[in-house]
């Protein structure tokens, strides 16, 4: 059911998600699971956010971003984590938290010498995940169960 | 991913012609943001030269406040006001974000609408009533409607305004080919071409309220370059029309903005 959850959202940024064309223009597995290390890497150390990962597993989230990131541009993984909202409710994070993070995104998708057209493409699909990330807008526990 | 706009010449967030629904600075919903811009418009025959500041609160409410400075140049001799006649307008202006988020809302197909007012209050009060305006100030108010189709890299921008101004109030308001308030229709689109260069068009039409001289729509192309977080700086051709007078008044605007 979490998977159909993250399908219908793709499909709702107008990615769907049987179409690997942003996951391919991105340069395919390879590309997204440095993406993801370098953007986790960046977020680890910068003094900003630093502390919303004290208590989380470095080397899980990045294989989890890369495993949503690939699944969301329509590659061939599956996202096997928790819901963004269970993940990141008890983390208190801001706008400011999530602008920097994708920031270090943007960076590392630069390094990557990816297109900017193609870098926003990506950038349309995660933004409207910040209502499920940033404390503000997430209601509080119990959730539903994922479906 | 934070963006704001530049300042438009009434000194709200928005072109460098219209306001947009975005609020000033890079405050988050959490925080406060600011910007400044000085602004300086060459055509034909005139100048102006506008300088602001607007607050943004928690990216809800943003209040700003420029001055203009119309310097009628050689047409002021041709007006019989003697060369180089400035006139002066002070605008305050407040907007308020209604619903929607530009950014973040990209699975969403309703646009950020902000409503807002500006206040434009025009001195030379004795040659504006011997121009034909009824007032040296006025309230305009204003719908803004702003989009950004990040997959596309295409912000687009539609305003409604409503307003008595004659060329942005410098002329005074009202007049004596129109006097009540008449909606304009103001619109912009923007290309976002790298995280420091967006080009674009934006296109006023504008009331012709006095009958001494004919008023027209305006129109410019742009292109905005950010040095880096704090600092960007916009280029234009822009075309007035016809301004007291003078015809076609087509030149160059350029403008600098430090955004917070």
């Amino acid at each position: 059911m979490l998977r159909a959850a993250i399908v219908l959202i793709a499909l709702h940024t107008g990615a769907a998600s049987a179409d690997d064309t942003l996951y391919r223009a991105l340069g395919g597995q390879e590309v997204i699971v440095r993406l993801a290390d370098a953007t986790i890497d960046a977020s680890v150390t910068d003094p900003r956010i630093t502390h919303t990962f004290d208590e989380v597993n470095v080397r899980r989230v990045k294989r989890l971003l890369a495993d949503q990131i690939c699944e969301l541009t329509g590659g061939p993984c599956v996202y096997e984590g928790r819901t963004m909202q269970e993940s990141h409710y008890h983390l208190d994070l801001t706008d400011a938290h999530f602008n920097w993070l994708v920031e270090h995104l943007q960076d590392a998708m630069d390094r990557e010498n990816i297109p900017f057209f193609t870098q926003n493409k990506l950038l349309a699909i995660l933004a409207p995940m910040r209502r499920d990330i940033v404390k503000r807008d997430i209601p509080a526990p119990p959730y539903q169960a994922a479906k | 991913m934070a963006t704001s706009g530049v300042s438009q010449v009434e000194g709200a967030a928005g072109g460098g012609l219209v306001p947009w629904a975005l609020i000033a600075g890079y405050g988050t919903r959490d925080g406060i943001g600011a910007s400044a811009h000085l602004t300086h418009v060459k055509v034909s025959d005139f100048a102006l030269t506008t300088g602001g500041v607007a607050v943004g609160f928690f990216d809800r409410v943003e209040l700003s406040y420029a001055r203009q400075w119309f310097d009628t140049g050689r047409a002021g001799a041709r007006l019989g006001l003697g060369e180089d006649f400035t006139f002066h307008q002070d605008v305050v202006g407040a907007k308020v974000k209604l619903f929607g988020d530009a950014v973040f809302d990209q699975d969403r197909w309703w646009p950020q609408v902000s409503a807002g007012a500006q206040y434009k209050n025009a001195d030379r009060s004795n040659i504006l009533a011997a121009l034909g305006a009824r007032s040296d100030d006025g309230v305009d108010l204003y719908l803004a409607a702003t989009k950004l189709f990040l997959a596309q890299s295409l912000l687009v921008n539609g305003t409604v305004r409503l307003t008595k101004a004659n060329q942005f109030g410098i002329l005074g308001f009202g007049g004596n080919r129109g006097a009540g308030y008449e909606p304009q229709l103001e619109t912009s689109a923007a290309l976002l071409v790298s995280r420091r260069l967006a080009v674009g068009a934006e296109f006023r039409t504008k009331p012709n309220n006095l009958a001494f001289a004919r008023e027209q729509d305006a129109f410019d192309l742009f292109a905005a370059y950010f040095l880096n977080k704090n600092l960007s700086l916009t280029a234009a051709y822009v075309d007035l029309g016809d301004v007291a007078l003078q015809g076609g008044q087509k030149g160059v605007y350029l403008s600098i903005q430090a955004g917070f």
